[in-house]
C-alpha cells in the first residue's frame, strides 16, 4: 500500500536482476518440495510456479544475502495450505493421489524400494512428513525448517524423530498399503541401495 | 507381582540382583544393545540416505520452459511500468 517511496526508479533493476538469478536458480528446489506437498506432478508445477511468482512480487520485502531458499519453500508451503483451505475436495483426494502419482512418477527402472518409501512416507501425517523432507532432503537446519513451518524448533525435532520412527516401523512390517507380503525385503532393499548409494559418493 | 512394581523394566534391568530370573540375561543384553542400536543406525541412515534421492531426482530434472517464461514475461512487465 504505501510501499511508494521505494519502489522507484530502475536503479532496483539491478537488484532485481540478482534477485532474478537467485530465484531461477532455486527452482528445481521449488518443484521437489512441490512434488512432496502436491498430489501430482502437475498440480505440483503449478505450486511451484505461483510460489515462484509470489516471491517475485514479494521480492521488494526480501533481504538479499538472508536465506531465500527458506524463505521460497515458507511462501511455497503457505500457498499451498491456503490453496488446499479453499477446495474442499482436494483434502478428499489427497491421500489416494499422493500414493498413486508417487508410484506413477517414480522411474520404472527404480529399484523397488523407492517405491516402498515412497508409499511409507505418504502413510506419515502430513506435518511429519513435511518436517522430516525439510530436515532429511531439503538439507535445511531445525531452526530453518522450523521457521519454514511456522512453529517452535522442538516441534520440528520431535516431528522429524516421530517421522523417522514411523517410517522405520512402516517399512518394517509393511503396513504401508501393498500386499504386505515383502516387508522385510522393502527394508533389505534399502540397506542395500543405501549401501550402494554411499559407496558411490 | 509383576503388576504391582511400579520400576520401568529398563531400571530393573541395571540394579543387579532386581530378580532372579534377570541376572542370567542382563550381561547377554549388554552385549546385545550396542549391536542393536548401530544396526537401527544404519537403517535410519539408509532411509536418509533415500528420501535425500528422492528429492534429489526431481531437483536434479531440467527445469520445465514455462518457469521461465513466466518469470521474463513478469521482468517485461516490471519493466514496462516502470
Amino acid at each position: 500500500m504505501a510501499a511508494a517511496s521505494n519502489a522507484g526508479p530502475s536503479g532496483d533493476s539491478r537488484a532485481d536482476e540478482a534477485f532474478k538469478r537467485e530465484l531461477v536458480g532455486l527452482i528445481p528446489h521449488l518443484r521437489a518440495f512441490a512434488r512432496t506437498l502436491a498430489g501430482d506432478p502437475a498440480s505440483a508445477d503449478d505450486l511451484a510456479q505461483d510460489a515462484m511468482m509470489k516471491a517475485w512480487d514479494a521480492r521488494a520485502s526480501f533481504q538479499m544475502g538472508t536465506n531465500m531458499k527458506a524463505w521460497t519453500f515458507m511462501i511455497l508451503r503457505n500457498q499451498f495450505y491456503s490453496e488446499k483451505r479453499r477446495s474442499w475436495r482436494q483434502s478428499q483426494l489427497d491421500q489416494e493421489a499422493a500414493e498413486r502419482t508417487l508410484v506413477a512418477v517414480d522411474d520404472p527402472e527404480a529399484p523397488v524400494a523407492l517405491d516402498e518409501l515412497r508409499l511409507s512416507l505418504a502413510a506419515l501425517p502430513a506435518e511429519q512428513r513435511e518436517a522430516l523432507i525439510l530436515v532429511g532432503a531439503g538439507g535445511f537446519a531445525y531452526e530453518e525448517a522450523a521457521e519454514i513451518c511456522g512453529c517452535a524448533v522442538g516441534t520440528v525435532k520431535s516431528r522429524v524423530s516421530r517421522a523417522r520412527k514411523a517410517l522405520h516401523a512402516i517399512l518394517e512390517d509393511g503396513s504401508y498399503e501393498r500386499d504386505g507380503s515383502a516387508a522385510s525385503d522393502a527394508m533389505g532393499a534399502i540397506l542395500a541401495d543405501a549401501e550402494r548409494l554411499s559407496s558411490a559418493r | 507381582m509383576t503388576g504391582d512394581q511400579k520400576e520401568p523394566r529398563g531400571q530393573a534391568l541395571r540394579k543387579p540382583g532386581a530378580g532372579d530370573m534377570i541376572e542370567h540375561s542382563a550381561s547377554e543384553d549388554r552385549r546385545r544393545a550396542p549391536a542393536a542400536l548401530d544396526e537401527a543406525r544404519l537403517r535410519q541412515q539408509a532411509i536418509g540416505v533415500r528420501l535425500r534421492q528422492m528429492f534429489d531426482e526431481v531437483v536434479s530434472e531440467p527445469v520445465p520452459e514455462e518457469f521461465l517464461a513466466i518469470l521474463r514475461q513478469a521482468d517485461k512487465k516490471t519493466a514496462e511500468n516502470d
